[in-house]
């Protein structure tokens, strides 16, 4: 029998004020095997885990149940005091008052009865642990970055000076990512490329950093500190060793009608192409889709005039298998498709476009040379409207419910731009809230407003109609002057949501890590651990967290590079002791759990027993306790219940249900 | 089924099986028993017709332990439930030799029964050879007949196809009796309100003895030890409590069977209270057949069941969850 001490803690009132923390201790002392309990206020503060050791030493307790918080919160805290008193800190269990309880009721006296149960199923789990010894396991000192932005550019640039080695892998031709597609950034007006293309050469350049661009993850085994991934390199068919980068296959092939991705397809390419001027590596790659050789088998002239020998037609993907300790993922955004948003006209015409879309229409590198002209006939504009919240802040389901966060900035910065450019424009800008929460960001908006003239309305457009002569009509409304709004224009440009790049989903469930209902992946702590996924040894950088500008993306994917680092300085991890454990007798062999077991921990074994007197030699599941994270996928899958969690068996959750249903 | 009695003699006496897995006479005229036959003599017992219902495969399990190979009959859908205790390692394939043996539909003497024929004597037309189009009774009250169809078990009218799935050689004609929509009752159990499924459960589980009979026929069944024997959980004390037949034993057998049960039927088939125990597992299989595309346990023995399996095209569990 065990000797059972709880503790309930008060909280401040944040527990004490709904649950009466008396009554819970009180009521917790007439549950078999409890010899203490005991209030406080604070059970983590230092005094509060006194009281909790010296009970241990005291009373002689082999297991305490601690009635508090979230174990996602103190959970170690109690572990670790109750571990220096002499007691194996798998012998604590936490019964969580406060989120599960205290702040989710009004009513003290159901939500102290509730306390009561809830601590009930805790002793009664206790009642049937057993002391857990973690093991170790070792730390590859290599890092992955998946996604070649600014976020994941940043990350590798960190995690390298540190001194470690890291892969980026870019699903793209180029690393840059979006931030290359920006002409010029807020709220400094100083040029993207400039200050963007240092860092792409400089992890280029950098002896610790591997690039492999045209790449995707294609799997993901393992975990914190030992990660296996598999790499497909596409083929680019350009042999990167040998090509110079000169260009002339791209001048020279006859097959120039893809559409720019680069130039969000405001333009058209060759089938053999480096999607920008500046990109890393200056190595083209061929669109099969395109390619001429590829389709008909005939052409080759990219071959022939490549003075390097370069081109291989025969090249094949390739896998590489590498392993690592941290993996970074900052894949970044796009912004949505306008299907839904037909009274824009995006569809319609040529010269309602997105913010994106403006941004190359305004770079000396998109499809204007950087003039600003309307798409259509490549007139110059007099009437610029744009558009904002397209898509975000969306309560009817036709967009996104979040903010995108970045739209009112840059659209105040196209509006600084065009005015200052070319000051026979007229910019209107219509909008729900401005909103500027950042360094210097309210003084740029106001400078766009007092200084260039750009006009503010607030409210929303309703239609945009294009007409017989080739202008828009804007039909919107001015909330201010409670009127409604005619306006003919030349340009619409819609501040289009942003949202994660799609792929995403992908490779989140590869790696076990979470994501939210919008797609973001979720991070371990919104408030305390923002750079942290759930999964251990998995790390978030750039806008596949949340939206965010670029000063905000470079901040946080240093972040994410410390954290990494920090696992990565380590030489070896504990491991979770609270493994899957097969019980001989009982295996079937039939590997089902092998089937379902995301970290390849479970083999089988031919192995002699010896069951009830019957000598023989069965096919059984043996679990690797060094790969097993305790996930638990195998013990509800196996049919017999021959897999059972350590820590969590099957009898102690069962033990648990049975207390609160008592 | 002299074709089939020859070649066991012939595989028996060259010493290329073991043992011969068949069927022999029972005490009625309609109840042939599966049955072990290791010299070729013995084999004067064996028998095979359209009452030779019983499902071989799991017997395959305790004969993969013995030594030398064992022919083993199977019946086309027979073989989906090999396969999948391949799959699961239960049996060993190069344990055993495989005959598919011919099936024009399998009989249910209850059915034969219903229709008013009694004090049955002998049976004629359910030989492997015969037509198989009527039945001859010959019984106390003289002789009677009947449409075979209409006295076929209830699976054979949702007859998964002629083909054997895996095999060694094949003996005898097989025929397609499908004549009805394989989830038609679920269907009308679905449309159900939940008061109307409760009560229709409650009704049809509460003849439930516990005699196990439908768990220890169930290839899929096939544990060493079963949860429900287990003193390792509380399962065992569970079994006491009232109505646990009716609530809790079928439903968790379905679970457990959920992805791996080929519909072979033999639950049903055997079960003493006529309970429509497949109705559970069809269920699960039209389900599964929804949310992951359609999948036939034991088609092959390589395939992962979607239960066990995972792609990026899997539903999402919340949509699971919106369906009820």
């Amino acid at each position: 029998m065990q000797r059972i001490g709880v503790f309930v803690c008060h909280c401040g009132s944040n527990i004490a004020a709904t649950v009466d923390v008396k009554k819970v201790a009180e009521m917790a002392l007439l549950e078999p095997g409890v010899v203490h309990a005991e209030d406080y206020q604070y059970m983590c503060s230092e005094a509060g885990q006194a009281k909790i050791q010296a009970a241990i030493k005291e009373k002689n307790l082999t297991g305490i149940v601690v009635c508090s918080c979230s174990p996602r919160m103190h959970e170690n805290t109690f572990r670790s005091a109750a571990e220096k008193a002499g007691l194996n800190p798998y012998m604590v269990e936490i019964a969580n008052i406060r989120e599960h309880c205290s702040w989710i009721h009004k009513n003290v006296e159901e939500a102290t009865e509730k306390a009561v149960i809830l601590a009930r199923a805790a002793i009664a789990k206790v009642n049937l642990n057993a002391p857990l010894k973690p093991g170790e396991s070792l730390v590859t000192k290599r890092a992955l970055v998946i996604g070649g932005g600014i976020a994941g550019i940043q990350t590798a640039l960190d995690i390298a000076d540190a001194g470690y080695e890291v892969d980026i892998v870019e699903k793209t031709p180029s690393i840059g990512g979006r931030m290359s597609q920006l002409d010029k950034t807020f709220p400094t007006l100083d040029c993207s490329a400039c200050i963007l293309t240092p860092k792409m050469v400089e992890a280029a350049a950098h002896e610790k950093i591997t690039i492999y661009t045209y790449s995707e993850v294609e799997k993901v085994s393992g975990f914190v500190g030992d990660f296996t991934v598999d790499i497909r390199k596409k083929a680019r068919f350009v042999d990167a060793g040998k090509c110079t980068g000169c260009g002339v296959c791209q001048e020279k092939c006859p097959s120039k009608k893809s559409l720019s991705e680069f130039n969000r397809g405001l333009n058209t390419r060759s089938a053999i192409y480096t999607p920008f001027a500046q990109a890393i590596p200056n190595v083209p790659v061929i669109d099969t889709e395109a390619c001429i050789k590829m389709k008909t088998g005939k052409c080759g002239i990219c071959s022939k005039v490549c003075q390097a020998g370069a081109i291989d037609y025969e090249q094949k993907d390739e896998i590489l298998t590498q392993k690592y300790g941290a993996i970074v993922v900052a894949t970044g955004f796009d912004t949505i498709k306008l299907d839904n948003y037909d009274e824009y006209a995006y569809n319609q015409s040529k010269d309602v476009i997105t913010s994106l879309e403006l941004e190359r229409v305004m770079n000396a590198a998109g499809p204007t040379k950087g003039h600003l002209e309307r798409l259509s006939d490549g007139k110059h504009p007099k009437e610029m409207v744009f558009i904002q919240c397209v898509g975000s802040r969306c309560s009817d389901g036709r967009g996104k419910s979040y903010c995108s966060k970045i739209c009112c900035m840059y659209t105040a910065k196209h509006a600084m731009l065009i005015r200052d450019k070319y000051p026979d424009v007229n910019v209107t800008v219509f909008y729900i809230d401005v909103r500027t929460p950042g360094k210097n960001f309210d003084e740029f908006y106001r400078r766009a407003v007092e200084d260039y003239g750009v006009n503010y309305i607030k409210g929303q457009v309703g239609k945009v109609i294009p007409q017989p002569d080739g202008k828009l009509l804007v039909q919107g409304v001015d909330l201010l002057d409670n009127k409604q709004i005619l306006k003919e224009a030349d340009m619409v440009v819609l501040a289009t949501a942003i949202e994660p790049n799609p792929d995403v989903r992908k490779i989140a469930t590869m790696l076990t890590a979470s994501i939210d209902t919008n797609n973001f992946l979720t991070e371990s702590h919104a408030k305390l651990r923002p750079v942290e996924s759930p999964t251990a040894g998995v790390f978030l950088s750039g806008v596949c967290q949340g939206p965010k500008d670029i000063p905000e993306t470079v901040a946080q994917a240093g972040a994410a590079a410390v954290k990494a680092i920090g696992l990565l300085a380590k030489d070896k991890l504990m491991t979770n002791p609270c493994t899957a454990k097969a019980d001989e007798l009982m295996c079937n062999g039939c590997s089902t759990c092998a089937n379902v077991c995301p970290y390849g921990a479970i083999t089988y074994e031919e192995k002699e027993v010896n069951d009830h007197g019957i000598r023989e030699t069965r096919r059984i599941a043996v679990v690797n306790s060094a790969l097993c994270q305790g996930c638990g996928a195998c013990t509800v899958t196996c049919p017999s219940g021959a897999m059972d969690l350590q820590g969590f068996s099957n009898r102690q959750i069962i033990a648990e249900v049975d207390a609160i249903c008592r | 089924m002299q074709e089939l009695i020859n070649r066991a003699k012939e595989l028996l006496e060259s010493g290329e099986v073991a043992r011969v897995l068949g069927w022999k006479a029972g005490d009625l005229p309609y109840n042939p028993e599966p049955a072990y036959f290791e010299k070729a003599e013995d084999l004067k017992d064996f028998v095979y017709n359209g009452f030779c219902g019983a499902n071989l495969s799991k017997y395959m399990i305790e004969a993969s332990k013995l030594e030398g190979k064992t022919m083993v009959c199977l019946k086309p859908c027979d073989t989906y439930s090999f396969n999948q205790l391949i799959k699961e390692h239960r049996v060993d394939r190069d344990k055993a030799y495989i005959v598919g043996v011919g099936c024009k539909g399998k009989l249910d003497i209850e059915k034969a029964k219903k229709l008013g024929i009694k004090g049955i004597e002998s049976v004629s037309g359910a030989e492997m050879s015969d037509a198989c189009d009527t039945l001859t009774f010959q019984t106390i009250y003289g002789e009677k007949s009947c449409a075979y169809a209409d006295a076929m078990l209830e699976r054979c009218h949702v007859c998964k196809g002629k083909d054997h799935m895996i095999y060694d050689e094949i003996i005898g004609e097989s025929r397609d009796t499908k004549d009805a929509e394989r989830f038609a009752e679920v269907e009308m159990i679905e449309a159900m309100s939940p008061a109307e499924k409760f009560a229709f459960f409650q009704e049809e589980l509460s003849k439930c003895i516990r005699c196990n009979a439908c768990r220890n026929v169930c290839p899929a069944c096939s544990c060493r030890k079963c949860v429900f024997d287990s003193t390792k959980f509380d399962s065992a004390q569970k079994a006491n409590v009232d109505s646990f037949e009716e609530k809790m034993f079928h439903v968790i057998r379905a679970f457990h069977v959920a992805g791996r049960c080929t519909d072979c039927g033999e639950c049903s088939r055997v079960c003493p209270q006529g309970i429509r125990l497949h109705l559970f597992n069809r269920k699960y299989i039209k389900d599964i057949n929804e949310l992951y595309g359609e999948f036939q346990a034991g088609a092959d023995a390589e395939a992962r069941g979607p239960l066990t399996n995972f792609t990026f095209d899997d539903c999402e569990p919340s949509i699971v969850a919106e369906r009820g």
